[in-house]
């Protein structure tokens, strides 16, 4: 037990050495939580506006004063046909053009470029020019009332995060030893190889468990993300993962022979398909049924749906025993087998 | 002539490393495959379910064209509100609709009853577009008004979201090719001791960092080629501007970004700390460019990023060039603000290596 230990003191003494990488794991959380909370958003502001109109009359003045007076459009210029406004919106000098003609019909020339805001520029214009007394409508937004994205964003965050850590770190460590040639070294000392391994995944552990605390701390404190969920469970589910992104860098240490080639397989095999297919930026629902599927065997995925409905919805544990149950089979599996893969020898 | 030599060097290191040319060819192709089909935040096929208090024909009408509609799925009629919210706790349905009592007979006699619309809105996005298209529906004077009122949707008549993507696929592969492999470059051979004798040669500043950046350009230039034929071929979108531009544009982005790669790798001493703080300003620069989410809409603070941002400029540049059809005048301000931030990058490059520490 204290060669153990001493192991993993020497391991801690590697990591805690490298200031730079110290910097960049803590400062990253901070700065991507403080670039999600405060800087990204899909918010309607400042659209700019070309009135196009061969006269002015008092109707289409009221018209252009009503849009000016609202916070999400800005009227740029008026242009007499719609030819000078469509060469304006390739320019990039404006997104809107309302045309207004003589018989009273009103004609919006919308930038396509991104079809959503374009949807979301024309519904509030279209409110606005038609001025609508009363609502048939009563909208209630669950649970994010005020639609601040960072609800969305930080359990995707921290599912990023705690695989970057555990499994690229740790994979690149252990294939480090190996390509120095410190390895051997390691081999013929006295304590069994396989306790070599798990003495340098578990300071990265501990890494994992500080990197998530900060993040719920700023969540919470800082981008007063409300923590629904019961603490405790959101603290076991992440364990579970933790385990899981550990056991997936043991496994990539395996096949890897050169530092680079660890790299490569953990951002490539790893990072790529967590951002594109765990629905941390880009909803599932959308996608064609094959990448569905596909997004079925990418853990993150079932990681991030069980933090946003323990943190956000503030569910109980019973409703995210299903992605519990994936989760704790697919750490198993991968343990399995990277226990299976292990050569007690270099070669 | 020594410039050559090591540019050969380069390319022969790059060929004699197995992984890398796969990687090289590869991984644009099978990112340009997969990514637009992804890459789609479409709001479609929410799951609406409706709790109906009223049960005449009206309601019975409303819960028909919700049915009809190409947005939503129809979930299923519950019995009150609060199992319709289970519905959204289990992750059954997304969006609520709730239809009062004596709804119809309120409707004829002039008044206004007021439906519910309850949406989950832990995705902001799809909570507000969800529910505005479910009041498009519910609201018929709304209905009236949009066949009043006409939309031409420019450039993107039916309105696919790949013709949006795929430009930004442009910026994220160049920025993942000619950013992280210059950037483990010279930390490799430092890594691995070769640094040492390269530092002995007569060879100039000049010459060694060029000759670094040089095959990176090259590859920047193969990927470009192949993004745009696959996205002729695959999706049949073309770029509508000239094409030349992009290229300009490609050029600059990678001339940064292996610069930046270069810096980096300088001022690191292990591969892991030279990918970590590449990646940090990878993801910065990509969240705050303008690509996922529009920088009009950042606060003023946050907008101030954006005139050092080179991503963000390429953006708008290339965005304007491939969708809109624009001309060397409507991106010039963008390729001034390329050129600037790419050569004082590639000058920092050259002054920040030294030869003996």
């Amino acid at each position: 037990m204290k060669q153990f230990i001493s192991f993993v003191i020497k391991e801690s003494r590697h990591i805690l050495r490298d200031k730079r990488t110290m910097l960049i794991l803590f400062g990253m959380p901070v700065v991507l939580m403080l670039i999600f909370g405060f800087a990204i958003t899909t918010d309607v502001r400042n659209v700019r506006t070309i009135v196009v109109t061969s006269q002015m009359n008092p109707q289409i003045q009221a018209a252009v004063e009503r849009l000016a007076a609202s916070e999400y459009f800005t009227i740029t210029t008026t242009v007499p046909t719609p030819k000078d406004a469509e060469l304006l919106i390739r320019n990039q000098k404006a997104d809107l053009a309302i045309v207004f003609s003589k018989d009273h019909a009103i004609q919006f020339i919308v930038d396509g470029a991104d079809p959503n805001m374009a949807q979301q520029w024309t519904n509030y214009a279209t409110g606005v020019m038609m001025n609508m007394q009363g609502t048939l409508v009563n909208s209630k937004m669950l649970y994010n009332p005020q639609m601040r994205s960072a609800y969305n964003f930080v359990p995707a965050i921290m599912g990023m995060l705690l695989m970057l850590v555990c499994a690229m770190m740790t994979s690149i460590s252990i294939v480090r030893e190996k390509e120095r040639g410190t390895m051997e070294v390691l081999l013929v000392s006295p304590i069994r190889p396989l306790m070599i391994i798990i003495a340098k995944a578990v300071p990265y552990l501990v890494l994992a468990f500080a990197i998530l605390i900060t993040i719920l701390l700023m969540a919470r404190f800082v981008l007063d993300v409300p923590l629904q969920g019961s603490l405790v469970w959101i603290f076991v589910v992440s364990t579970i993962y933790i385990l899981l992104a550990l056991s997936l860098g043991l496994l990539i240490s395996n096949i890897a022979t050169s530092q680079l080639m660890a790299l490569l397989i953990s951002a490539m095999v790893l990072l790529m398909p967590i951002v594109m297919l765990s629905g941390m930026l880009f909803p599932i629902e959308s996608m064609p049924t094959i990448l569905q599927w596909l997004s079925a065997i990418v853990p993150p995925r079932y990681y991030i749906e069980a933090m946003r409905k323990l943190m956000i919805m503030g569910v109980g544990i019973q409703e995210v025993t299903r992605e519990i149950t994936v989760l704790t089979g697919m750490t198993l599996f991968l343990l399995a087998v990277s226990l299976k893969k292990f050569k007690t020898r270099l070669e | 002539m020594m410039i050559m030599h090591l540019i050969h060097k380069e390319f022969l290191q790059i060929r004699r490393n197995g992984f890398l040319p796969r990687l090289i060819i590869m991984f644009p192709i099978m990112i340009m495959c997969i990514m637009p089909w992804v890459m789609n935040q479409e709001v479609k096929n929410i799951r609406v379910d409706v709790v109906d208090n009223d049960r005449s024909t009206r309601s019975r009408q409303l819960v028909h064209s919700i049915e009809a509609s190409n947005y939503f799925i129809f979930c299923g009629q519950k019995p009150t509100y609060q199992a319709a919210l289970n519905d959204i706790e289990t992750s059954k349905a997304d969006i609520i609709l709730v239809i009062p009592q004596h709804y119809s007979r309120n409707l004829t006699q002039g008044r206004q009853p007021q439906v519910l619309i309850a949406a989950n809105a832990v995705n902001g996005t799809k909570g507000s577009i969800g529910s505005a298209y479910l009041s498009q529906i519910v609201t018929p004077a709304a209905a009236t008004i949009q066949s009043k009122v006409d939309t031409l949707f420019l450039y993107n008549k039916h309105v696919n979201y790949k013709v949006y993507m795929i430009p930004a696929l442009f910026a994220i592969l160049l920025m993942l090719m000619t950013g992280f492999l210059p950037a483990l470059n010279i930390v490799g051979e430092k890594e691995k001791g070769t640094i040492e004798q390269i530092n002995v040669t007569p060879v100039s500043k000049w010459s060694f960092i060029l000759a670094k950046l040089i095959p990176y350009w090259l590859i920047a230039l193969f990927l470009i080629t192949i993004c745009l034929l696959l996205s002729w071929l695959i999706y049949g979108i073309t770029c509508q501007g000239n094409l030349l531009l992009v290229y300009l544009l490609a050029m600059l982005l990678a001339l940064f970004f292996s610069s930046l790669g270069l810096i980096i790798s300088i001022y690191s001493d292990t591969m892991q700390q030279a990918i970590f703080v590449m990646w940090f300003f990878v993801v910065c620069m990509l969240l705050l460019s303008g690509l996922f989410t529009p920088t009009r809409s950042m606060p003023d603070l946050a907008y101030l990023t954006t005139y050092v941002n080179p991503m963000h400029y390429f953006i708008d540049a290339i965005r304007t060039v491939f969708i809109r059809g624009g001309n060397f005048q409507s991106i010039a301000h963008q390729v001034l603000a390329l050129l600037c931030i790419s050569s004082l990058m590639g000058i920092w490059a050259v002054k920040s290596y030294k030869k003996n520490n």
